[in-house]
């Protein structure tokens, strides 16, 4: 066993070692057992290289320029406390603390697998669903009823379709 | 006790192993997904990761998967439980420490796992015996586009599945392999496989012990990395990396039959009279020793039949279980005495190993 190398965060013997290569550049982390489990890269549930890089992120913020996610009010601080986000949204107002980084945490900043095809048809077919409703009370306002007539069968065969599918409203 | 019934059912006595299987004993995949317009478990207060487990747990309740399986929250769950469900990879331990409306459910067979608030909305696995990759991402697959069909994932066409770390962006894949590999670690190679794997974006975690202290030579390989590529790329890389692996484990093993077969014989005869002989043994040691005779199963020195009760020692010498052996009577400082007993008795009747030099 050799124990040469020394932990990149306290200096003490390192025993766990990681790699990546991104864009051929080598980054490379030896952590000793005690730092490794605090950043718990032990821990097979709770690894996260993230909570690393917040500390190589130090540098990039200028007093005054902390970001905020408006929506649930995460801030750079709390970003920097955890590695972790607050909400889905955060990765908006993250963005320009995140985007940088993401070439060295991952493969590429682009996502190529799976996408949630029951979410997107599911919104495809309510902002139908919400646009007719919209045009079905102007032309009943307006008096249009041939359109009115028209526009509840459409209704009528939009609700048909998204229930053969079993997507609820 | 709420997870009795899991601990009451008995494996299912999987059919003929593959070679591969001998070393590869879990196959695993998770996938991170999270609800749309709710703040992540971490940030929430316990009521919105209330919300968020009402909001979930029918359409979970309601897969067919999860027929008959077993669902609880954690705040109910007794702290011998929870350790149980942790020491069985079926539950983490960051689930365990939410407080406030964390749940789960894991189906009857045990293969499939939801959990809810864990650090993100919901954490789902598939775990299989053996090397199963394909198998295990088709019925994660099913049950993500299950899941999705009822609940609103947050989800950005550029990053993906938003997660709660920017480490599990865009698929939110881990896909994971626990690996035995005794002959690697007793030659030595281990850290050297570490070290080549690594650069590939693929870690390697010990399992039981911390660290790089692998009590048991198992280990769990996984992928880093999962934003930028599909999860199809990701399974073929890591599978690759699982393959070579599993030579290089055989080539040991053989280096070590030709080479040192005294000192192997010695590991693996000294392992089984241990097991078989002690009176106060730790978990650590009992891995240690477990390992080896599986190693003698696996070389032909030990007889097959003994296989799926090494392998289920594995799991019942841990401490919660050993505790759960008990009954719970037992103080921490006599799980040592309790633990050598129980296998004392398991190892009583069984054949001693048969070793046999290669000319
Ligand atoms: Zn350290
Ligand atoms: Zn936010």
């Amino acid at each position: 066993m050799g124990n040469s190398q020394k932990c990149d965060l306290c200096a003490k013997p390192a025993t766990v070692h990681l790699t990546q290569i991104v864009n051929n550049q080598i980054h490379k982390l030896d952590l000793c057992e005690k730092c490794a489990a605090e950043k718990g890269v032990t821990d097979p549930n709770g690894f996260s290289l993230a909570d690393l890089l917040v500390k190589s992120s130090d540098s990039s913020d200028k007093a005054g320029e902390l970001l905020v996610c408006e929506n649930c009010g995460f801030t750079q601080k709390d970003f920097k406390k955890t590695g972790r986000l607050g909400c889905p949204e955060c990765y908006v107002y993250f963005a320009p603390l995140i985007d940088p980084v993401l070439r060295t945490m991952h493969k590429g900043d682009t996502h190529m697998g799976k996408v949630p095809e029951g979410a997107i048809e599911r919104k495809v077919f309510h902002e139908r669903i919400h646009h007719l409703e919209e045009s079905l009370q102007a032309s009943i306002k307006a008096e249009r009823y041939e359109d009115a007539a028209r526009l509840r069968d459409e209704l009528l065969e939009v609700r048909e379709a998204m229930a053969a599918k079993s997507i609820s409203l | 006790m709420i997870i009795e019934p899991l601990l009451k059912a008995r494996p299912e006595i999987s059919g003929e192993l593959s070679r591969k299987d001998t070393i590869v004993l879990t196959t695993r995949i998770r996938f991170a997904r999270n609800l749309a317009e709710h703040p992540f478990p971490g940030w929430a207060k316990a009521d919105q990761r209330k919300e968020v487990l009402s909001a979930c747990l029918p359409s979970i309740l309601g897969l067919s998967q999860m027929k008959s399986g077993l669902s609880a929250e954690v705040d109910d769950l007794s702290e011998l439980e929870k350790q149980i469900l942790i020491e069985r990879h079926l539950i983490s331990r960051e689930l365990m420490e939410m407080k406030g409306g964390a749940g789960f459910v894991i189906s009857k067979d045990q293969s499939n796992v939801v959990m809810i608030n864990e650090e993100d909305h919901l954490r789902m696995q598939v775990l299989l015996p053996g090397f199963h990759f394909r198998k295990v991402m088709n019925a994660i697959n099913v049950l993500d586009s299950k899941v999705e069909k009822c609940l609103e994932y947050a989800f950005s066409p550029k990053l993906g599945y938003l997660t709660a770390c920017p480490t599990n962006l865009g698929t939110g894949m881990r896909a994971s392999a626990m690996m035995h590999l005794p002959a690697l670690v007793m030659s030595n190679q281990m850290e050297k496989v570490i070290r080549a794997v690594n650069q590939l974006g693929i870690a390697v975690r010990g399992l039981f012990g911390e660290g790089s202290d692998a009590s048991g030579s198992i280990f769990q390989i996984s992928n880093q990395t999962t934003l930028g590529e599909s999860e199809a790329e990701i399974i073929k890389r890591l599978t690759s990396v699982l393959n070579t692996i599993i030579e290089q484990e055989f080539n040991a093993r053989e280096t070590l039959l030709e080479t040192e077969p005294t000192k192997l014989f010695d590991k693996i005869g000294r392992a089984f009279a241990l097991l078989q002989n002690s009176y106060l043994i730790t978990s650590s040691e009992t891995m240690n020793h477990l390992s080896l005779v599986r190693l003698g199963v696996d070389m032909g020195m030990i007889s097959e039949e003994i296989r799926s009760s090494v392998d289920q020692l594995f799991i019942d010498c841990q401490p919660g279980h050993i505790q759960y052996l008990a009954d719970n009577k037992i103080e921490p400082n006599e799980r040592d005495i309790f633990r050598a007993a129980y296998l004392r008795s398991r190892f009583e009747n069984l054949t001693k190993p048969e070793f046999i030099f290669k000319k």
